[in-house]
């Protein structure tokens, strides 16, 4: 077993009792990054000359037997828009190619605080837009699972540089499943918090409205500790909630009995593969051996999410990228010789085809004339997408389904048709719009693809749905399957 | 020509006096070198946030409620969607739907006639940057970017260029008393649009506006406003049909160019920005910025008139500025009379300041010193015409009345002996006026009154030359 296999809190142990160090935690992660990473292609930038010194220091540290948290010389890697002072930034964009931040995201902040190691940045879909990293303006990540495949997207690279033991743990972004999905293809677990729950202070944004960091682990366990390492109200993010952080650790009892569980028909119905299908509905079985209830619910409205999220989450993008214009920092285009072909040529040179297409779709949406019947109209379609999650919540501690209608698919199969890749995110949008928790965790396999199975929460309720989905890890198997790379 | 009706609507912004940047918490100060008061935020890197400075809102809440407005009591911010270097995000974050006041006015004097113009709105916005033009290219300053703003936007109640200037000098009263903007057009805390239609009397419709850039005084407003509703009237006159132009006035030609033609209106595509959360304005709030707005302009000139005896031009004038009023009113606390106050500020002082083109601060007067001086021309220490020389030294280098007069020898001669002295010997070296007064000529007194004062220099008490001249001619 690999150092990079055990969990958080026993490596926590080994680094207490000394039978290992930040420096062996941190060279065994770069070994193993070094051995696969040409395969899966996970990171865009590595920090390792940084990191072996960062872990010399907290082995000093160490030995003087200061103070340490849990996350003490933990490596982890983290999803490329998320900026980090004087480590390149790209949001696997070519237009942020050569990008050093002047500052660190809230959630680096701290990390660093927590003396945690960014052993790299990860590759992702261009500025988060995509569902299986093949809209990376660098290159593709492949799933460790099946490197045919994708690891799903957009934090795809977040997700399958955990699955390949590349890092112990990621922090990846969600505006419509990017977490949730690519989790679910790389049999990791894979957090979207409440919205307001994490600071986006430093996320580069996609859709502010929708957008979520969280973080991608191994275990629900690790999870718990990560987001408590990163959860909390940060007055640079007015969006950030000012609530208290309980203690998630503490709901990690494996005690569900008497939980009651909706389960939306419309997330098991028509586009939903039978594989899928079948292992959600073992994980209920799973549930209901320890007790818990579930019971069919309805979410009407989610029919509606996928045209609502696209027009909300591209007219917020559209505005969120014009600050890439080639005027401060970023690609300058050098076929331009007045302003207006500097911003025409910059950010054609500079964007993706997704990126470009979303921004004209948002642009559209916006425009006067048109403003009323889609950004508006879809504003009021997400508050009952937002009221169906209310209603079943008065009832049910949680909602359970499935994270994606199917496995991961093979690289190439969906990049002529954005339309059947938006589908990707069809039971992972309307989480976003209505702005409550999810999570993935593995429930096993179809076809030798790992699947996911999907637990919502009430807002700010992060705690019960640590409570069910480890319940479900700890009566199951499906976590301790690695990929063979 | 006179069948022409003229509509005049003005956008004025003012930069709100804040220690820092809307968003972010950026020094305001004016003046810095280029790209000094900047940070993430306001360079507009990937993924920094606004924050809302609540010190602006309360300051553009005080605008709003000094300008009659009702206050929005859940008011939003918007982003406003365009590209140009000065503005680093490519949208600007303004206020569209819910601004913080709606439906505000003020009353304005032309000639006597008072009229209320109406105030559309008054909403919040980010500043942007500055470019400056060179032979190299153009470089940008963010220092500006993220100074707090508020727009100010007029009904199209005005129907004169005079009432444009009424209307702003009105505006800028009212601004700088509740202490929210310094409202320096020079140094671009306050800025002004204008656009102008005309209509024939009695049509409801408006017709095609001009929108008229680059007014960098009040008298440029006035003046350019003025050429563009001549120019229109002589376009329609002939025949001819106006366009919906931006045009530019230009100071040289006391005209105004165009600078670009329109057509239809910017798409700005405005929409909610997603990074703040609206803003509640509860009555405790509301009511504590109330409280926070001093007596303003219109009320103060009542007073004046009411408390202190003023004619009602003579109050209105002393009121045009807080600084004027607060000296005013300072001057009168330090002991001086109401009317003598009055008079100074508005004779020398003004004059003085007109003259040097000078603000009241920037001189070394004080409000002490002037009531100092004026109680001396009272007690008859003084002259008017030696307070004149006592007033230069106040003004320029400041100090105490008193202590001058006594340091320059400026005390008026008032000893009846001493002057009787003089008197005499001026009327012995001055047989013809003397002989001029016998055969009836009393201006011949003025004469010999001068010449005491040439003598004394000034310092003899005239009222008191004038009898005893008076007095010693008869004896001859």
């Amino acid at each position: 077993m690999s150092i990079l296999d055990k969990k958080i809190s026993e490596l926590h142990q080994l680094l207490h009792t000394k039978e290992l160090s930040v420096t062996d935690i941190v060279n065994a992660t770069f070994d193993r990054i070094h051995q696969v990473d040409d395969k899966v292609r996970a990171f865009l930038t590595l920090n390792e000359e940084y990191s072996r010194i960062k872990a010399k220091q907290l082995d000093e540290r160490l030995v003087s037997g200061a103070d340490r948290g849990l996350l003490f010389g933990m490596p982890i890697g983290i999803k490329d828009n998320i900026v980090t002072k004087g480590i390149r930034t790209t949001c696997a964009s070519r237009i942020l190619e050569n990008f050093e931040p002047i500052y660190d995201a809230t959630v680096v902040e701290r990390l660093t605080a927590a003396d945690t190691v960014t052993v790299g940045k990860l590759n992702m879909d261009e500025f988060a837009m995509g569902s299986s990293n093949e809209n990376s303006g660098f290159h593709p990540t492949h799933n460790p699972w099946d490197l045919s495949c994708v690891p799903g997207g957009s934090s795809g690279a977040s997700a399958a540089a955990v699955s390949a033991g590349e890092v112990l743990f990621s922090l990846g972004s969600d505006t419509g499943g990017s977490i949730r999905q690519p989790a679910a293809f790389c049999g990791v677990v894979g957090l979207k918090p409440t919205y307001g729950l994490v600071s986006r202070y430093g996320l580069v944004a996609f859709a502010s409205s929708l957008d979520q960091i969280g973080p991608i682990t191994t275990s629900v366990e690790d999870n718990a500790y990560l987001l408590q390492a990163i959860a909390g109200n940060d007055p640079m993010d007015s969006t950030s909630a000012k609530v208290d952080i309980p203690d998630y650790l503490a709901s990690l009892t494996g005690e569900v009995k008497g939980l009651k569980i909706g389960v939306p028909k419309e997330y098991l119905g028509a586009g939903v593969e039978p594989g899928v299908k079948e292992r959600v509905m073992e994980a209920l079985k799973v549930l209901e051996g320890l007790g818990a209830t579930w019971e069919e619910v309805s979410l009407p409205h989610s029919r509606y999410a996928l045209a609502t999220y696209y027009l909300l989450s591209s007219s917020e993008a559209s505005a969120n990228l014009s600050r890439f214009d080639g005027v401060r920092y970023g690609l300058r285009s050098d076929n331009s010789n007045n302003l207006i072909d500097m911003y025409k040529q910059s950010r054609s040179e500079g964007f993706g085809e997704e990126v470009k297409r979303r921004i004209m779709l948002g642009t559209f949406a916006l425009s006067s004339g048109y403003y009323d019947a889609y950004y508006k109209k879809a504003q009021k379609v997400r508050t009952l997408i937002k009221e169906d999650f209310t209603k079943i919540f008065e009832k049910y501690d949680v909602i359970i389904g499935p994270t994606t209608p199917s496995a991961s698919f093979k690289c190439g199969a969906m990049t002529k048709d954005p339309l059947t890749m938006y589908m990707n995110d069809i039971l992972t949008i309307p989480v976003n719009l209505a702005g409550v928790p999810a999570i993935s965790v593995p429930c096993g396999f179809s076809d030798g693809l790992p699947i996911g199975v999907q637990i919502i929460g009430k807002h700010f309720d992060e705690a019960t749905i640590y409570k069910v989905a480890h319940a479900f890890e700890q009566a199951t198997e499906h976590h301790k399957a690695k990929p063979k790379l | 020509m006179s069948e022409f009706e003229t509509i005049i609507g003005l956008e004025v912004h003012v930069e709100l006096k804040t220690n820092s940047k809307i968003f972010c918490g950026c020094s305001t100060n004016f003046g810095a070198p280029p790209n000094t008061n900047v940070c993430p935020i306001c360079l507009g890197h990937p993924g920094v946030l606004p924050v809302v400075n609540h010190q602006a809102v309360d300051f553009a809440m005080r605008a709003a409620l000094a300008l009659n407005c009702e206050i929005n009591r859940e008011t939003k911010f918007d982003r406003k969607n365009y590209f140009y270097p000065d503005n680093p995000k490519a949208y600007q974050v303004s206020q569209f739907d819910k601004p913080i006041g709606e439906h505000g006015w003020i009353e304005i004097e032309v000639d006597g006639n008072k009229k209320k113009i109406g105030i559309t709105r008054i909403h919040m916005e980010e500043d942007a940057g500055k470019l400056t033009h060179t032979a190299d290219g153009s470089l940008v300053d963010l220092n500006r970017q993220g100074t707090p703003l508020v727009e100010i936007v007029s009904e199209p109640d005005i129907r004169t260029p005079e009432e444009a200037y009424a209307y702003l000098e009105k505006l800028k009263a009212i601004i700088q008393y509740t202490g929210v903007s310094d409202c320096k057009m020079e140094e671009g805390s306050l800025r002004c649009d204008a656009n102008i239609s005309i209509r024939p009397v009695g049509q409801e419709e408006f017709g095609t506006k001009a929108e008229l850039k680059n007014l960098n005084s009040f008298a440029f407003v006035q003046k350019g406003l003025e050429h563009e509703e001549k120019r229109q009237r002589e376009v329609v006159s002939g025949g001819g049909e106006i366009l919906q132009e931006t045009r530019r006035y230009d100071e040289a030609s006391k005209t105004t160019l165009l600078m670009r033609v329109k057509e239809g209106s910017d798409d700005y595509r405005y929409f909610p920005e997603p990074d703040l959360v609206s803003i509640f304005i509860d009555d405790e709030w509301m009511d504590r910025v109330k409280s926070e707005i001093p007596e303003l302009p219109d009320a103060r000139q009542k007073r004046y008139v009411g408390e202190f005896g003023l004619p009602e031009y003579d109050a209105k004038v002393l009121t045009m500025t807080k600084e004027m009023a607060d000296f005013f009113e300072g001057t009168i606390t330090a002991g001086a009379d109401a009317k003598q106050a009055s008079n100074w500020i508005m004779g020398e002082v003004s004059a003085y300041l007109n003259n040097e083109g000078r603000e009241l601060h920037q001189t070394a007067l004080t409000a002490k010193g002037l009531a100092g001086m004026i109680k001396l021309i009272e007690n008859g220490t003084i002259s008017n015409k030696i307070a004149k020389t006592v007033f230069k030294e106040l003004v320029e280098n400041g100090g105490d009345a008193e202590q001058i007069v006594k340091e320059k020898g400026l005390v008026q001669i008032s000893d009846e002996g001493a002057i009787r002295e003089i008197v005499v010997k001026i009327l012995d070296a001055n047989e013809q006026s003397v002989a001029d007064y016998k055969d009836g000529k009393e201006k011949a007194v003025g004469f010999l009154v001068g010449q005491v004062m040439k003598e004394t220099k000034g310092k003899a008490n005239p009222p008191l030359v004038n009898k005893l001249i008076v007095e010693e001619l008869k004896k001859r």
